[in-house]
């Protein structure tokens, strides 16, 4: 009887993509047992379920995305009132199998089940399903191509054997052979077909990893990002002695309770506030515009066992190190123990990722889309400097800017890694 | 019957008369009327008495004037000859053949043109023959006779008048082989009986323009030879089947559901079907014609079914056989 609905996840949130459904028909549910995983702009979230009772039915599909309050799926018997409007899943199951032949075939009385009794094209993408003749699927299987990557040149956009043939001869395989999957010939050219290259054949000694939501995640997004934002990189190197002293200092002022201010919530602090007085950095690619954000909300990078996440100090630049610090170190916490909310994800407008803990000299950042920048730290290190004229033994830092090219240019990130680098040099500015 | 004197002939008008299609002439003079028995018109009656003379161990040949007619034996058929050898732990076997013929195109009007085997095709305990060419129909009536269970000869009205070439002396086919009669490489065709002749005919045909077809007869419709038409469609990866009856809960559906189980795998397109219109077949002749399937139907789907798959023919010079 009761209906699972789309959620509203966050306040902002007008629809949500079914990423993923953790359970199947006929499945038992109990309540509090995630069955799916919903996407919303921001984050991926886990749906839990309120009642209790076998899932039913299923009626959205995976990767469909749909408005807040559509129902995604029935637990227990199913309400007795079709309703008005079938669902996206439902449509299509109902649509899957061959109709029965017309009582008067179009060409001639001798009955045929005509060719055109094909289910109807999906009527968006989201909702489409790979259609592919049998042949065509384990062809495909057999040659480790993705079907899902084949346009079908078949009824319907089917994908036929001649599809899998073509895309097989692409890289230089036999068509139609038969043959187990085979690692790609090293001398290959690299061709547009790339997508397509027969992964390394599977050994009887490799283990399979299935991948986890934050994987998933984490793959999709930075491989958005390499894809599509076109990444510049500068690099500066700050004497890190003062920040440190500085740091020192506040940490020998602050009382007992309470966590010690890190290198990384001076970073963040002072990230927001060298961002307000260059906006440009502060912005967010949108396809056909930029958005240039008045508050600067600082994502930091969080490294979990099996992923990455990006909790959001919001409003960093007006916050004081000791608020930053203590918020940071909540939101380190339950990244780790895979408590945050969706707020504490949302709404970042540049990212810090501090791999200096780790003793990284130097490193760059792939850049956490929309937003146009990412500041890659590296290790504190007693390094040789010059000061004066004269050699001598200080402590450095390598900072490593990433920028999105469409969003903002050389010199103007230059500025801002100017300023930041005046600004973490000297440390005072960071809380004035 | 020279070689074996328990085989008889039981039916109406196989004697005198030397059967309505003239398939015994001569037999009542050269065998005598012990062995070809013409029967009053109760087709259950001497089905019935033949059945009870197999179980005795005699081998009779029952004629069934048209497989309509079989439906006022069917009792007989499908509850006593089909049964008796399970039904009583096989203490007795019921060696009797059944031949009749079926089938459509003769103006016979509805009640006198049906293609009736698969309701015997259906039933365990019965074997189901269905010889397309002179030679089967030797090679497969042979062996029936033979066979110690009851077999079911489905004949055509309309091959009747085929010729072909037929081996002389012993010659037999073992029931439940089907046979390619024309290799091919690029779609399946699936016959029996007369439409196996239509399928051989369009294969030829469409060899000209190009189109390897390759025409499985099955010849048996219980057993079925499932393999060969798996490995056929295998191999061609498209698959059409033709046949007479009617296309719902047809002998093609049991034969599409065989090639989705057999084939999958291998199947480029959807298993098509071509078979006649599901309607009581009409009498006038123009009604009747367009009601049957025939070889431009079937050519139809065959085009239908490469087109699907983005096939390119590639025509051979005519001349060239």
């Amino acid at each position: 009887m009761p209906e699972v609905l789309m959620p509203r996840l966050s306040d902002t949130m007008e629809e949500g993509t079914l990423s993923r459904w953790l359970t199947h028909e006929g499945a038992p549910v109990r309540k509090g047992d995630a069955i799916a995983e919903i996407e919303t702009d921001k984050a991926v979230m886990e749906l839990e379920a309120y009642d209790e009772g076998p899932l039913t039915r299923i009626l959205v599909a995976e990767g469909t995305t749909v408005p807040i309050g559509t129902p995604l799926a029935v637990i227990g018997t199913e309400p007795q009132a079709a309703p008005d409007q079938p669902a996206p899943e439902q449509a299509r199951q109902t649509a899957a199998p061959a109709p029965a032949p017309p009582a008067r075939p179009t060409e001639g009385p001798a009955q045929t089940i005509p060719a055109t009794a094909e289910p109807p094209a999906p009527a968006r993408r989201d909702e489409q399903e790979v259609r592919t003749s049998p042949l065509a699927r384990a062809l495909a299987r057999r040659h480790g191509i993705d079907i899902t990557t084949l346009t079908g040149s078949g009824p319907g956009g089917r994908i036929v054997r001649a599809d899998v043939d073509d895309a097989i001869s692409r890289h230089g395989g036999q068509p139609g052979a038969i043959r187990p999957p085979t690692a790609p010939e090293p001398a290959q050219p690299a061709g547009p077909a790339a997508a397509h290259q027969t992964p390394a054949e599977e050994a009887e000694d490799d283990e399979e990893v299935p991948l986890s939501t934050i994987r998933r995640l984490t793959a999709q997004r930075l491989t958005q990002s390499t894809q599509q934002a076109p990444h510049f990189y500068l690099t500066t190197v700050i004497d890190a002695e003062p920040l440190l002293t500085f740091r020192a200092d506040i940490n020998a002022q602050l009382g007992e309770p309470g966590p010690r201010i890190s290198v990384t919530d001076l970073l963040v602090k002072a990230c927001a506030t060298a961002l307000r007085t260059h906006p440009q950095a502060n912005s967010s690619w949108d396809s056909t515009r930029i958005l240039r954000h008045r508050r600067s909300h600082i994502g930091i990078a969080v490294a979990l066992e099996d992923g990455l996440t990006v909790p959001v100090v919001h409003d960093a630049d007006r916050k004081t190190l000791t608020q930053i610090a203590r918020e940071a170190h909540a939101l380190a916490d339950n990244a780790r123990a895979g408590r945050l909310a969706l707020e504490d994800l949302s709404g970042g407008t540049f990212t810090i990722s501090n791999l200096g803990t780790y003793g990284v000299d130097h490193f760059t950042a792939l850049i956490n889309p929309p937003q146009a920048a990412i500041l890659a730290v590296g290790a504190a290190q007693t390094q040789p400097v010059i000061r004066d004229g004269e050699l001598a033994v200080g402590t450095t830092m390598a900072l490593t800017l990433s920028i999105d090219h469409r969003v903002l240019d050389g010199a103007t990130a230059a500025a801002f890694l100017a300023d930041l680098k005046t600004l973490l040099e000297h440390p005072l500015g960071i809380v004035l | 019957m020279l070689r074996d004197e328990n085989i008889l002939l039981i039916g109406e008008e196989i004697g005198v008369f030397e059967g309505s299609y003239k398939i015994t002439t001569g037999l009542l003079d050269e065998f005598g009327p012990r062995r070809v028995r013409d029967t009053p018109i109760c087709e259950e009656g001497f089905v019935g008495a033949a059945v009870g003379a197999a179980m005795l161990g005699l081998r009779p040949v029952v004629e069934i004037m048209t497989i309509n007619f079989s439906l006022l034996a069917i009792d007989q058929i499908v509850n006593h000859a089909a049964k008796m050898h399970a039904m009583f732990g096989g203490q007795v076997s019921v060696p009797m053949v059944i031949r009749t013929p079926g089938g459509g195109g003769q103006q016979l009007a509805a009640t006198h043109s049906q293609n009736l085997e698969v309701f015997y095709a259906h039933v365990p305990g019965l074997k189901v023959v269905a010889p397309a060419s002179p030679a089967d129909a030797k090679g497969l009536l042979t062996a029936a006779i033979r066979d110690d269970d009851p077999v079911l000869v489905l004949e055509n009205l309309a091959l009747y008048n085929t010729k072909g070439e037929v081996p002389d002396g012993e010659h037999t086919v073992p029931i439940g082989t089907a046979q390619i009669t024309k290799p091919g490489r690029d779609l399946t065709v699936v016959a029996y009986s007369r439409a196996a002749a239509i399928a051989l005919d369009v294969a030829h045909r469409l060899e000209t323009e190009g189109i390897s077809v390759e025409v499985v007869d099955l010849r048996s419709l219980r057993p079925l030879d499932r393999q060969t038409v798996c490995i056929s469609v295998r191999k061609t990866t498209r698959a059409v089947i033709l046949e007479d009856d009617w296309l719902s809960y047809g002998i093609g559906a049991e034969i599409a559901a065989t090639i989705a189980e057999g084939a999958f795998d291998r199947l480029d397109a959807p298993v098509r079907r071509v078979a006649a219109a599901e309607v009581p077949l009409p009498y006038a002749k123009q009604l009747e014609t367009a009601a049957l399937p025939d070889a431009a139907a079937l050519t139809r789907v065959i085009h239908e079914t490469l087109d699907a798959t983005g096939f390119t023919a590639h025509p051979t010079t005519p001349a060239g056989g």
